[in-house]
């Protein structure tokens, strides 16, 4: 509906996607094309449906009693509802962070070896060169090179969403989903997640949830505006937020409501 | 206007004795126990009770050597806990974790059950069932003995490490096991690696209590244990606990004598024991901000 760059691959093609919790629809007839290696956004009111939207392509949505989605949702041409579908490998390759930062209680180190550890890397030096990349990747290491063993709740809020980055990024996905990832943090650590999923997006698509409509500029390529579980508007950020087509994109961005 | 104000003194002086009776009761409980007990510091004398013989009646020589008892309990507690811990925890697990809600509904009340049925009556299972049981499989001269002892504790120890590790289990934060599925974890991996060890203060702190419970218990031990005082930590050996011991022998002892004396002081060390065992689990459970329902 929306040409994208032609420089950039489509990654995410969400095609006549309706989605279910029990009897109340909560997306409508979602159509929606996410460039590879772009910060997408996503804004809309309270109870809009991008969340709700954004759990559909990494299927957290599943785990949710009763919930039932219709239409395709294709990542790199391959239908992730597919009953023949692995979720594990779905999931390995579409991360996920989270609004409220949520580390294990256990230490810095085995939060990040979580993931490859299920995976199957064994190999210490191995685990440790992850935990190391990944770290430094999350702009994280220098804070915590010397306490790799300390409990990962120790850490304060800024710190842990970078830790929970670092642990997304380090089963090596493709897309990032984040879920409102600064909402809770302060101006100063909202900006250094700020900084960081700019750096990350040279390797990452990254699709991100937010309330805060300067975040969506600050940060994003594209933006898509939802509104009572329909996608209203998508186009390149700068042209949602200076002359969008729809006169409720307008209304939201200009604060008349939500 | 007087009288309003003594009435509320007195009301508050009532509610307040109320409140504190359990205390008061520990605490006489404690000094009679002690009271009992002390002569025989002076003489048979404190040392008779670390002996390894329990011959409490006998024209030669009586013997208090509590030390057997005390390694039956054990050995009989410790292997009851053995034997309900892995259905404990994983029974939780099930419950709290995978079980449907309806499955969960239908399962609790027999839980419940489970730890309301009288002890005596689990000992009647215990020898009808338990022990042939036991006796056939091991090719055992007599069922009566440690291991059966302790299976029949175990389905004792079992609801409270069930139903308190449910807690401590349903008390994991959701956003932990979020962010594991979403790592690509499976539902047992999420389980294993990251539910079960967060909640493994309040699991400890069950089991704790099991043990309390265990260590206590005296109507079904003493049923089938075999009784006889002997220090034996194989399972297959005839033990006779602290508990049973004193439930079987103080209804004929002289008030006032050795033996008797003896006996208090079985009840004061078993009385540490669940104590302890009591104060850990307390400990536990508080600093990990969970509470015993």
């Amino acid at each position: 509906m929306v040409d994208i760059q032609a420089d950039s691959k489509v990654k995410v093609h969400v095609e006549n996607m309706n989605f279910y919790y029990g009897p109340v629809q909560a997306l409508f007839d979602i159509n929606l094309d996410i460039p590879e290696k772009k910060v997408t956004a996503l804004i809309g009111p309270s109870g809009c449906g991008k969340s709700t939207f954004l759990r559909t392509l990494n299927r957290m949505n599943d785990i949710i009693d009763g919930t039932r989605i219709e239409g395709k949702v294709m990542i790199d041409d391959k239908d992730i509802y597919d009953p023949m579908t692995d979720v594990v490998e779905l999931r390995k390759k579409v991360g996920m962070i989270f609004q409220k930062s949520n580390p294990f209680p256990k230490s810095i180190f085995d939060n990040i070896a979580y993931g490859p550890r299920i995976h199957g890397v064994k190999d210490k030096n191995k685990l440790m060169d992850i935990v190391e990349s990944c770290l430094i990747k999350s702009a994280l290491w220098d804070e915590v090179k010397d306490r790799l063993e300390k409990n990962a709740m120790g850490l304060s809020g800024g710190q842990q969403q970078r830790l929970c980055i670092a642990r997304a990024l380090a089963i090596n996905p493709d897309v990032v989903l984040m879920d409102e990832p600064a909402s809770a943090l302060d101006p100063k650590s909202t900006l250094k997640i700020e900084d960081l999923i700019n750096e990350l997006k040279k390797d990452y698509t990254i699709i991100i949830v937010t309330h805060n409509m300067q975040q969506a500029g600050r940060v994003s390529d594209h933006t898509a505006f939802f509104y009572e579980g329909r996608l209203i508007e998508f186009g390149a950020t700068e042209q949602i937020f200076t002359k969008p087509n729809q006169k409720q994109t307008e209304d939201y961005i200009t604060g008349r409501f939500g | 206007m007087n009288r309003q104000r003594l009435k509320a003194k007195l009301i508050k002086y009532f509610l307040q004795s109320c409140g504190s009776l359990s205390i008061i009761i520990v605490l006489l409980i404690f000094l009679f126990l002690f009271k009992e007990a002390i002569p025989f510091i002076g003489s048979p004398g404190i040392t008779e009770l670390f002996h390894n013989v329990w011959n409490p009646v006998s024209f030669q020589k009586e013997e208090f050597g509590i030390v057997p008892l005390i390694t039956g309990s054990i050995v009989v507690t410790l292997l009851a806990i053995i034997i309900a811990v892995p259905f404990g925890i994983i029974g939780a697990v099930y419950i709290s974790e995978i079980a449907s809600p309806k499955e969960r509904e239908f399962l609790k009340p027999f839980i419940e059950i489970l730890a309301g049925i009288p002890s005596v009556v689990l000992g009647f299972f215990g020898l009808v069932v338990v022990s042939p049981l036991i006796k056939d499989v091991f090719q055992l001269n007599s069922g009566l003995n440690a291991l059966t002892g302790s299976v029949l504790l175990a389905l004792m120890a079992i609801p409270t490490i069930m139903s308190i590790s449910e807690d401590a289990i349903k008390s994991v934060p959701s956003v932990y096991k979020e962010a594991s599925l979403a790592l690509g974890a499976s539902k047992l991996e999420t389980i294993w690696k990251v539910v079960v060890p967060a909640a493994l203060s309040g699991i400890v702190a069950s089991v704790m209590l099991g043990m309390g419970r265990v260590v206590g218990e005296t109507m079904a031990v003493m049923m089938v244990t075999g009784n006889s005082p002997v220090i034996s930590f194989n399972p297959f050996s005839s033990v006779r606990t602290m508990t049973a011991t004193i439930a079987a022998e103080m209804g004929e002892v002289t008030i006032g004598s050795n033996h008797y004396m003896a006996l208090f002081w079985v009840g004061i060390v078993l009385m540490l024991m669940t104590f302890g065992l009591n104060l850990i689990s307390y400990r536990v459970l508080k600093k990990y901000g969970l509470s015993e329902k």
